[in-house]
């Protein structure tokens, strides 16, 4: 797929946060083929040691995707994303603007607002949104090329939360990439959101807190494999009733009761 | 001067905010920091004064979902 004039093969961006060790993640990086995984920024103690984590990924070879989690205001994502794009040296910045600390919804008009700054900046924004329609509008209006909309609340693992909303925004965006962020918790939801047609799916708790993130970083990757080439397959409509898939033509009359 | 580094109080004597880092053991490459609120990029730090009572907010790459 392609997003702001990027190429990404893989259809997975992983985050790298609440991984049990720092090989453990680069383990499920590997194991999950993605190019592009998301990354913070957190106060720095002095003689901090924050540049060990960002060596560490840079020796994966893959696109970071720096995020503003955390920000409860535009003003916030602002200078939380200009802080970014100096230290990772990318203006690719996941634009979060958070409205309630206990569902982390999007405030959404934050978001636009900070969307809007950002990409008069230079940013290429990826806003984490939900599957509101207009809302939609309006960060395409700011400068996104891209949107992200909330499967469930982030880290809650319950997967595809409006099915139906997705599906909409699939209709009504259809040249738009739309990436399923937050909520998934199992390779069926990645995949769900793949054969509605999503064109990639951000994920990270689903992993790191897997029992066996490398294999779950896998599992995740054929599933999003899985539902994409499915999307493109067509696949049947569904029927209320049986319909029979062995042919009934010529269906052998072996009832012994009714001889004549 | 007295002055917020990432909401701890310090007290520093230089004048600018590359030489309050400095004296504050900030050396990581890795760094960016705003200055009450705004932005302050690498290039300016040096030519960016200080006042009593600045907030000062130092960050560093971290793991992210």
């Amino acid at each position: 797929m392609e997003v702001y004039d990027k190429k990404l093969t893989s259809r997975l961006f992983l985050g790298t946060a609440q991984y049990p060790s720092p090989a453990v993640l680069q383990a499920a990086i590997r194991a999950s083929d993605t190019d592009l995984v998301t990354v913070s920024l957190r106060r720095e103690a002095a003689n901090g040691s924050g540049a060990g984590f960002w060596d560490l990924l840079r020796e994966t070879g893959v696109r970071i995707l720096p995020n503003t989690a955390g920000c409860h205001s535009a003003r916030d994502a602002i200078t939380t994303a200009q802080m970014a794009r100096e230290v990772f040296g990318t203006d690719w910045i996941k634009l979060e603007v958070i409205g309630h600390a206990d569902t982390l919804q999007p405030d959404v008009f934050g978001l636009v607002e900070a969307a809007r700054v950002l990409s008069a900046e230079g940013f290429k924004v990826f806003p984490y949104t939900t599957e509101d329609l207009v809302v939609g509008e309006r960060l395409l209006e700011a400068g996104c090329t891209v949107l992200m909309p909330w499967g469930a609340p982030i880290g809650s693992g319950r997967g595809l939360a409006n099915p139906e909303g997705l599906r909409a925004m699939r209709a009504h965006f259809p040249e738009v990439p739309l990436v399923v962020d937050a909520g998934i918790g199992r390779p069926s939801d990645a995949a769900a959101a793949m054969e509605l047609g999503m064109d990639a799916v951000l994920l990270n708790t689903a992993v790191a807190k897997a029992g066996d993130p490398a294999l779950m970083a896998r599992a995740m990757a054929l599933a999003v494999d899985a539902g994409h080439k499915a999307c493109l397959a067509d696949p049947m409509e569904r029927r209320d009733m049986a319909v029979p898939s062995t042919p009934v033509m010529g269906l052998a009359d072996l009832n012994l009761a009714e001889k004549t | 001067m007295k002055i917020l580094v990432n909401s701890e109080p310090h007290e520093i004597t230089g004048p600018s905010l590359a030489a309050a880092l400095m004296e504050l053991g900030y050396t990581s490459p890795a760094i960016a920091t705003a200055l009450n609120g705004q932005f302050v990029a690498r290039d300016a730090r040096a030519a960016q004064p200080l006042h009593p009572g600045d907030r000062i907010e130092v960050l560093a790459p971290t793991q992210g979902g």
